[in-house]
């Protein structure tokens, strides 16, 4: 345990963190782009378990254990709402659906 | 060289490639795979941190439930491959990258800028037990515990609303 240091953590977790920002910038189909912000949800949550650790406070994990019950309504609701896009527009790709754009 | 350290190495890397492929794969299915994968490798980060609760969630929650109803959806619309990307969209592809990119910048930044000076604090050192976890959660957390449920419920709520056909 003492072996790792805590910057190891922090940098895999900003690695995913940078991965999951380029997915969501990048791709245009809407699940796609829901799956990268999963990526990032969880490189923050690498973070909040790794501090929780080396400083010996329980607050992180419990942190941990919101940001995933806000991640699976984010789940429930997104993907509502790609199913009702998808039943009016016949299509998931973001770039095609400019209903809302000025 | 122990052996948590080889593991959180070999763990770490194999979460970074199953991102790249979960934002890279054309098929909306290989995605949702590689990100099940990802999932449970960041379970193995989680108990490779002593945090045995979290490991367990992160399993039956993400890879289990989440990832479930992903998939559900995908084979609901009966997505395909993403055609070629056109031309225009190599700007936003570029701009994507810069971004992403500036973000890596900062974060250099910071971890050049200062050094983490966290000794392991003295301590318990069961605090990933669900007994501990529970106990915290029940006791300091008790009101954010209560919140989230309403949380919940307005999440379902939604759900329905949204993808119900029509509201008569």
């Amino acid at each position: 345990m003492e072996t790792i240091p805590l910057e190891y953590f922090l940098g895999l977790s900003a690695i995913l963190f940078i991965i999951g920002t380029i997915g969501v910038l990048t791709r245009r189909n809407a699940i796609i782009i829901f799956m990268s912000i999963e990526l990032m949800l969880n490189a923050v949550n690498v973070t909040l378990v790794a501090f929780s650790r080396y400083m010996n406070d329980p607050a992180g994990q419990i942190f941990v254990f919101f940001v995933m019950t806000v991640a699976a309504a984010e789940a429930a609701v997104g993907l509502a709402i790609v199913l009702s896009l998808f039943r009016n527009k016949q299509t998931v790709y973001v770039d095609e659906v400019n209903i809302m754009k000025w | 060289m122990n052996l948590t350290f080889i593991f959180f190495v070999i763990l770490g890397i194999l979460a970074i490639a199953s991102a790249v492929v979960t934002i890279s794969s054309r098929h909306p299915v290989t995605s949702a795979i590689s990100l099940v994968f990802h999932f449970f490798m960041l379970a193995g980060l989680y108990l490779v941190l002593q945090a045995q609760l979290i490991a367990v969630i992160q399993v039956l929650v993400y890879a289990g439930a989440i990832m479930v109803l992903v998939v559900f959806v995908i084979m609901l619309l009966n997505l395909g491959d993403e055609e070629k990307l056109k031309e225009k969209f190599n700007v936003r592809k570029g701009a994507g990258f810069l971004l992403g990119s500036v973000l890596l910048m900062l974060i250099i930044i910071v971890f050049m800028a200062q050094r983490f000076g966290v000794k392991k604090a003295p301590g318990t050192v069961n605090q990933g037990t669900i007994e501990f976890i529970g106990r915290e959660l029940f006791s300091n957390y008790l009101f954010p515990f209560e919140a989230i449920s309403l949380l919940l419920l307005a999440a379902i709520i939604g759900a329905v609303i949204l993808a119900k056909r029509k509201i008569d």
